[in-house]
C-alpha cells in the first residue's frame, strides 16, 4: 500500500475569509501576536501499489498529481502539494 | 413545436422542482434530466438548478461536473447548447470549466437570502434577451458561497467582451468581485447566475415575476436558432 498526502490551500492572493474569523477569535483565547490564519484541507490517499513499489514511485505519484489537478483542488483558487506519508 | 428545456436532478439539488415549474410558466415543455444518465433527451436547453449537489462536498460542484449527463451537457454547450446554471448550477459550469472564475465563500461568511436587486448588464445573451438594457431585476438571492473570483486578466476580459450579465446593485450580497452577479461565456449560450429567477416568476410567491424573462428570453432565443 501506498499513502500519499495533498494539501489544498487558497492561493495567496484569494481572501480567506475563514481563516479571518478564526484569526479574530484568537484575541478571546487570550492569544495575541498572530498575523495570520489560512485554513486549507489535507486528503490522504492510499493506493494498491504494485509489489516492490517504493516511496516516491513514478505512477502513484502520477496518479496522485493527476487527482489532484482533477478533483482535489481548483487551479482557479487553489494550489496543492504532494507528498508520501510517512506514517 | 413547443421547446423541450431540460432541468437535471443531481442528489442534493433543491430548486429543479421549482426551475421546471418557471419553465412551463414561460411556456416551454420541462424534461427532467437525472444526473446519473448520459442522455440529454434531444432537449434545446438546458438548466441545472440550485441546491446542495453531492452534499457540496470538496467544493460546491467539484462533484457534479463528472456527473455522466454533465459530461453531455459540457459537449453539447460547446455547441451551442442554451445552459442556465443557477446558484450551484454557476458553481458547476465554473468548476466544468465551461465559464472562468470560480465561487467562494461569502466574504462576511454568512449565508445570505434575500430579495436583491440587480441591474442587467448584457441583454445579448440567449437567457437575458428580453430586458432592457441596464433594466433593474428584484430576484431572491440565496447563497453561502457565492462570493465570484477570476484574477484581474479574467475580469477584464469579461468586463471588455460585456460578459458580464448581471450586477448587483443596492449592496453586494456576498463581495463578489466587480459585483458580479451573472456572467456568460464567449458566444452567449452559457449563463451563469448566483440570484435564483425561478423563484420570482409569480406575485403569489415571489418578490416580483422579473425571473420570467430569463425563461422566455431563452424561447425566443430558440425561435432565431435555425433548427
Amino acid at each position: 500500500m501506498a499513502r500519499v498526502v495533498v494539501d489544498v490551500m487558497l492561493k495567496p492572493e484569494i481572501l480567506d475569509p475563514q481563516g479571518q474569523a478564526v484569526a479574530n477569535a484568537l484575541p478571546r483565547l487570550g492569544v495575541t501576536g498572530v498575523t495570520s490564519v489560512r485554513i486549507g484541507r489535507r486528503v490522504e490517499i492510499e493506493f494498491e501499489a504494485p509489489e516492490g513499489a517504493e516511496e516516491g514511485d513514478d505512477a502513484v505519484a502520477r496518479r496522485a498529481r493527476e487527482i489532484a489537478d482533477k478533483l482535489l483542488a481548483n487551479p482557479v483558487i487553489e494550489d496543492y502539494a504532494i507528498r508520501w506519508d510517512e506514517a | 413545436m413547443t421547446a423541450q428545456v431540460g432541468v437535471v436532478t443531481f442528489p442534493g439539488s433543491l430548486d429543479d422542482g421549482d426551475a421546471v415549474r418557471a419553465v412551463r410558466l414561460a411556456g416551454a415543455a420541462p424534461v427532467r434530466l437525472w444526473h446519473a444518465e448520459a442522455r440529454l433527451h434531444q432537449v434545446d436547453a438546458v438548466i441545472l438548478p440550485g441546491g446542495f449537489s453531492y452534499g457540496d462536498y470538496l467544493r460546491c460542484g467539484a462533484i457534479a461536473r463528472f456527473a455522466p449527463v454533465m459530461e453531455l451537457i459540457a459537449m453539447a454547450a460547446r455547441d451551442g447548447l442554451p445552459v442556465l446554471g443557477i446558484c450551484n448550477g454557476f458553481q458547476i459550469l465554473c468548476e466544468a470549466h465551461l465559464l472562468p472564475g470560480a465561487l467562494t465563500r461569502n466574504q462576511h461568511l454568512h449565508f445570505r437570502n434575500r430579495d436583491q436587486k440587480l441591474r442587467v448588464e448584457s441583454t445579448s445573451t440567449a437567457w437575458t434577451n428580453t430586458f432592457g438594457d441596464r433594466q433593474e431585476l428584484l430576484i431572491p438571492v440565496k447563497n453561502g458561497e457565492g462570493r465570484y473570483v477570476a484574477d484581474r486578466r479574467t475580469l477584464d476580459e469579461l468586463e471588455a467582451e460585456g460578459r458580464v450579465v448581471a450586477r448587483y446593485v443596492g449592496g453586494n450580497p456576498n463581495g463578489s468581485l466587480h459585483d458580479i452577479a451573472a456572467i456568460s461565456n464567449e458566444k452567449g449560450n452559457v449563463v451563469g447566475m448566483m440570484p435564483h429567477p425561478e423563484h420570482a416568476v409569480e406575485e403569489l410567491t415571489g418578490p416580483s415575476t422579473d425571473g420570467l424573462g430569463f425563461f422566455t428570453s431563452l424561447l425566443k432565443y430558440l425561435t432565431g436558432v435555425p433548427t
